[in-house]
């Protein structure tokens, strides 16, 4: 389980923030996957969660699970009703150009590892 | 805290689900997980809950023509009703395996469809039942079992 600060993972992955956040949010490890019954099963609270799907249900996925961010991976552009449904519900999400694999990547060297419910 | 065999009701809720509102779809599991939160029941109870109600509920937004979520939370159990007027299922063992799906391309591309709805609320109820007539609706009963502070 790491214990990285929510900060340091922004800045070392130059991630573009949705909104403020709270940068003291401690990240205990990491979930990807684009099948969102598949992270409501086995995602952990407090992780931070890499995706590709850039629709809105995310951010009910991502409240309900108590991930500590949401990451969309590839350059690609969440629709507003994401953006503004994060920020109304305070689910810190970010984007990033890089792919999900790099993200991901990226993360394991800072010592975030796969955290998996039950697992 | 009840003694045993002598339950007491504390809260019924029920949630209207709106066919095709993807917007909203996972309120209803987020209300009723803050309730649980204010009831302070255990972390696990409250996870457990929040998979087969999100789950139920995004099944009426993707396949019904709406429904509802109605919870009866008692002293040790915690009871949900999901019911949806809809097309139905035919075969309800086919619906129940690991993958299946009726899901339309667009809303696989969404992240549903995996056919991990239903197999994640069975994992997370102590009791789970599915009834359905084609034509008219299906019913999804779910009993997930609490004890104070646990």
């Amino acid at each position: 389980m790491s214990n990285l600060r929510l900060a340091a993972i922004v800045e070392a992955l130059s991630l573009t923030p949705n909104a403020d956040y709270p940068h003291d949010v401690v990240v205990h490890g990491g979930y990807c996957s684009d099948l969102l019954s598949d992270v409501m099963g086995r995602a952990t609270a407090g992780c931070v969660w890499v995706t590709n799907q850039v629709h809105v249900n995310v951010v009910a996925v991502a409240s309900l699970v108590e991930a500590a961010a949401v990451i969309i991976a590839g350059g690609v552009c969440p629709e507003s009703q994401t953006l503004e449904k994060a920020a109304a519900t305070h689910v810190p999400l970010f984007t990033s150009d890089l792919s999900a694999f790099e993200v991901v990547g990226l993360l394991y060297e800072m010592g975030v590892k796969g955290a998996v419910r039950g697992g | 805290m009840a003694a045993a065999g002598n339950k007491q009701a504390l809260m019924s809720i029920t949630y209207d689900i709106v066919a095709g509102d993807f917007v909203r779809g996972g309120e209803a599991a987020g209300k009723l997980k803050r309730v649980l939160q204010q009831l302070g029941l255990g972390a696990n109870v409250i996870r457990r809950t929040a998979i087969a109600t999100y789950e139920a509920e995004m099944n009426v937004v993707i396949h019904s023509y709406g429904g509802q979520l109605s919870v009866d939370i008692t002293s040790e159990t915690i009871e949900i009703i999901c019911s949806d007027c809809g097309p139905g299922i035919p075969d309800i063992d086919q619906a129940l395996q690991e993958g299946y799906s009726t899901a339309s391309d667009d809303v696989r591309e969404m992240g549903f469809g995996a056919g991990m709805g239903l197999p994640n609320i069975r994992r997370s109820a102590d009791e789970f039942s599915i009834t359905s007539t084609v034509g008219e609706g299906t019913q999804l009963q779910i009993r997930i079992l609490h004890k104070a502070g646990e």
